[in-house]
């Protein structure tokens, strides 16, 4: 199943704060864009002076909104170059090419409760889901830290609309989220929802685990960049070919560029539409994913080729 | 039972014909022509199959995204009367409303694309005005808005819409049918499996699960996108052209299985096939599963060669697991026998489509 | 007595694991029967059970085959214990316990399977996922079956086929079970030909 693609045009590019910067597309023809849920993403293809790169963003428009799609990203100054590509290169009037949404993050909506919990740059999939709540009517709290108040990308937007329901925290004010009296006080039938850096993914995780919530009502969404690395050869068995991964080239991208019809749908190691059988291997396969289980991953059997990566000497895949 | 629609009077296309009762529901030449023959070989045993919902052959029942054809208005009718009877063949558990509007946005969309001189769909922000002519409705309301039509918005639609319909949530890595509508089932219960996971749903159905096919069938639904539904078929064997082969009224129905004699087989006993689409819904995120079925009698497949001569190997070949599955294990026999006289040994063309003429 | 084994079958037909101690603040507690034994067993693998029923609301009933072990439990020692004539006498507890319990609740259910399912009913429809309540099936095995004609509910079937208690058709039981209903399905066995009912054998015990 290959990705559905929209052709859209950046209608707006507007700085947040020092690291954040927004961009709006609309379709080019002036259709209006499907309709989303809550919590999607969309992958950008972006032609990066030869390189064509492919990176999920959050949708964080109103999920009803079908004029437009808005995304935020952060500028990483030591990533494979994706984010400073759209901050550096993207402008207004610029044609470019977008997946249609794909939602791995929605909510629960038989939940008596949403209880959102949220770092820095991952507010973005709340604010398409807290748009879908005020439409559709639903209990929700939000708790939103930041590095500090320059940082807090939208925090004004949401306490503005929203009020009491969002809590504002600043690392650098000392704050930091009661998550022990959080977790104790929710009602019965309440979903968890967390985006943010990698740590406080875990430790919201694990502390909520620690106190008895089950695992099916905690939902979290983490795309990995894929890691830079040394390059590595790989064979592909059922096309017949050999290919080179570059440092600074995802495996799926190295698949891509030698034409071989790859399916995927979020390139961050979520999704686990790219999944592929390893066939032999004599070295070391580099998991980065979130998909395959840890024992899938012992096996070596699979790799997810769009964030692991390979040491060694061979390493044949059935692609 | 009222109507709460006044049909636009059955003319040239639309067929006045009815499915219980004195059963004078037909399938005129044009239309068997066009029937989804399910067999692309002489033998059946399950597999995934799904392919792609796309446009099909012109004048096939793929030509368009939701198929209408000549039984339509008397379809409309007879799940009316199902359903007031029997209010609890159409449920929505309270989360999925937003997905029975996609649905709804969905259908009338297609419809008004696709046939436009039988619907209309006017949009004003979300101030809709939907004109559905072979029904005679005339109908503004709001879009997201349940006060402003008459059922829940599933309801609503698929009471204009052919085929039965599930909306699949899709939680904890599995699909949940948690809201439906059937009033042309093959006997299986909306008030009962409402709820369900979707291994649950399917637990009734022998030998595929030992298959692998639903564990399969799942992988490839949960990675379905908005924008790119697909499609498979399914079958079964129903005794007179009753759409509503439901287990609540399997008392009723049950009886007319004895009824075949080798005199009436070929008027009686009709192939049933089940056109089955899937979509991906974009503001709910949930699955649209559109069942929708055909039938054709044994006399009207037979004018088609090829399918007289399928049919009968595929009816006497069947796994017995799966003819005792389908319900027609104990009519089996009597089946083969009226079958091979239409079966000269011939070899069959691959593919389902009729040879051309 | 351990958990009573069920037959490999078709995959809506629920299956039941040991009861194990988990975290939580809150420890709910529903048992009938020969239940009391699986909640003894849970309680004698934690360390610290004294602490498990400091803070454990415990609910029980008789078995519908009369197995009565409320002193037993009882005798446990936890923070609330509440014995109920029937299950329908114990459920309205139950609800309202669960309209303020908070997260990090845990819940332990043991005993027939009518009395499984219907605690989980109540508590799925707080929104709590179905698949993290514990359940752990002991006892008799009869049933609680939905006939799909009428759709009344006919508790504690004991044979196959059976006679609807609503309607009066005679129902054949299948293993396909509705976590909705908290009930197997029922069919009418003589549809095809009236009247030609086989003889009732018990199935459930």
């Amino acid at each position: 199943m290959s990705v559905a693609k929209l052709q859209v045009r950046v209608e707006e590019v507007v700085p947040v704060n020092e690291l954040i910067t927004r961009f709006r597309f609309v379709s080019r023809n002036g259709a209006p864009l499907p309709a989303f849920s809550g919590g999607a993403h969309t992958v950008v293809e972006m032609e990066d002076h030869g390189t064509r790169r492919m990176n999920p963003y959050s949708l964080m428009s109103d999920p009803s909104d079908t004029r437009g799609y808005e995304i935020s990203v952060r500028r990483d100054d030591q990533g494979r170059g994706g984010s400073l590509f759209m901050h550096r290169h993207v402008r207004p009037g610029m044609e470019m090419v977008i997946s249609n949404p794909v939602n791995l993050f929605g909510l629960d909506t038989r939940a008596k409760k949403h209880l959102m919990i949220v770092g820095g740059i991952g507010i973005t999939p709340f604010l398409s889901q807290t748009a879908q709540l005020a439409r559709q009517g639903g209990q929700w709290e939000m708790h939103y830290a930041a590095r500090n108040r320059a940082l807090g990308a939208y925090m004004d937007r949401l306490t503005g609309a929203y009020g009491d329901r969002v809590h504002c925290y600043f690392d650098e004010e000392g704050d930091k989220i009661d998550l022990a009296r959080l977790l104790a006080t929710q009602p019965i039938g309440t979903h968890l929802y967390v985006c943010g850096p990698k740590g406080m993914i875990a430790w919201v995780l694990k502390t909520a685990a620690a106190m008895g919530w089950p695992p099916q009502a905690l939902h979290s969404e983490e795309f990995i960049a894929p890691p830079t690395g040394a390059p590595f050869e790989v064979q592909l068995a059922a096309s017949g070919k050999t290919i080179t991964v570059g440092p600074a080239q995802s495996l799926l991208e190295a698949i891509e560029a030698a034409g071989v019809d790859a399916p995927y749908l979020c390139r961050g190691g979520a999704c686990g539409q790219c999944e592929t059988n390893v066939l032999r291997h004599e070295g070391e396969i580099l998991h980065a994913d979130h998909w395959l289980t840890d024992e899938e991953k012992a096996s070596n059997c699979k790799i997810m080729p769009c964030v692991s990566r390979f040491a060694g000497k061979t390493l044949v895949l059935d692609r | 039972m009222s109507l709460d629609f006044k049909p636009g009077a059955f003319n040239d296309f639309f067929r006045e014909e009815t499915f219980r009762g004195d059963f004078t529901y037909r399938n005129s030449p044009h239309n068997i022509r066009r029937f989804p023959f399910p067999f692309d070989r002489d033998d059946y045993m399950y597999a995934v199959n799904m392919e792609p919902h796309v446009p099909g052959r012109i004048g096939s029942v793929f030509e368009k995204t939701f198929d209408v054809d000549e039984h339509y208005v008397a379809e409309m009718i007879d799940r009316a009367k199902v359903l007031a009877d029997d209010p609890l063949r159409c449920q929505s558990l309270p989360h999925m409303t937003l997905a029975g509007w996609d649905l709804l946005e969905l259908i009338m969309e297609s419809k008004a694309r696709d046939y436009p001189e039988w619907f209309s769909l006017e949009k004003n922000g979300n101030r809709w005005r939907w004109i559905n002519r072979p029904l005679g409705i005339d109908h503004s309301f709001t879009f997201l808005d349940e006060a402003t039509l008459p059922y829940g918005p599933m309801e609503y639609i698929t009471r204009q819409t052919q085929g039965d319909f599930t909306l699949q949530d899709e939680r904890e890595g599995t699909l949940w049918m948690d809201a439906g509508i059937a009033t042309s089932q093959a006997d299986w219960s909306v008030d009962f499996d409402i709820g369900m996971s979707w291994h649950e749903w399917h637990a009734p159905v022998p030998l595929a699960h030992e298959m692998g096919i639903f564990d399969r069938a799942l992988k490839f639904l949960l990675k379905l996108q908005h924008g790119a539904p697909v499609r498979r078929f399914n079958w079964t064997m129903t005794v007179n052209p009753l759409l509503d082969t439901a287990p609540e009224t399997y008392p009723k129905w049950g009886p007319t299985k004895t009824s075949l004699t080798q005199e009436n087989l070929g008027q009686k006993q009709h192939l049933r096939v089940e056109l089955q689409t899937l979509y991906r819904l974009p503001r709910s995120n949930a699955i649209a599963f559109d069942i929708r079925c055909y039938l054709a009698s044994f006399d009207e497949l037979m004018t088609v060669p090829k399918w007289a001569r399928r049919l009968h190997r595929v009816v006497r070949d069947i796994h017995p697991d799966l003819a005792t599955y389908k319900g027609f294990i104990r009519n089996q026999p009597a089946m083969v026998e009226w079958l091979s006289k239409y079966d000269d040994g011939k070899p069959t063309s691959p593919g389902w489509w009729p040879e051309e003429a | 007595m351990t958990l009573t084994p069920v037959e490999p079958t078709i995959k809506s037909r629920p299956v039941y694991a040991p009861l194990e101690p988990r975290p939580g603040h809150l420890h709910l507690i529903i048992a009938d029967g020969e239940g009391a034994d699986a909640v003894t067993d849970m309680l004698a693998k934690t360390s610290d059970a004294g602490q498990l029923l400091a803070s454990a609301h415990l609910m029980y009933c008789p078995g519908p085959n009369g197995t009565d072990l409320t002193e037993r439990l009882r005798a446990l020692g936890a923070l609330q214990f509440f014995r109920a004539p029937t299950i329908p006498a114990l459920l309205p507890r139950l609800k309202r316990v669960l309209v303020d319990a908070h997260m990090g609740s845990q819940f332990y259910l043991a005993g027939t399977e009518g009395l499984c399912g219907q605690a989980e009913t109540a508590i799925m429809q707080t929104g709590f996922p179905a698949s993290a309540i514990q359940k752990e099936h002991r006892g008799s095995t009869v049933r609680r079956v939905q006939c799909v004609h009428c759709k009344g509910i006919t508790e504690n079937v004991a044979t196959d086929p059976f006679q609807c208690s609503h309607c009066g058709l005679s129902l054949f039981v299948r293993d396909h079970y509705s976590r909705r209903l908290a009930a197997f399905q029922g069919v009418n066995i003589d549809a095809e030909d009236p009247g030609d009912v086989p003889p009732s054998v018990v199935r459930f015990k």
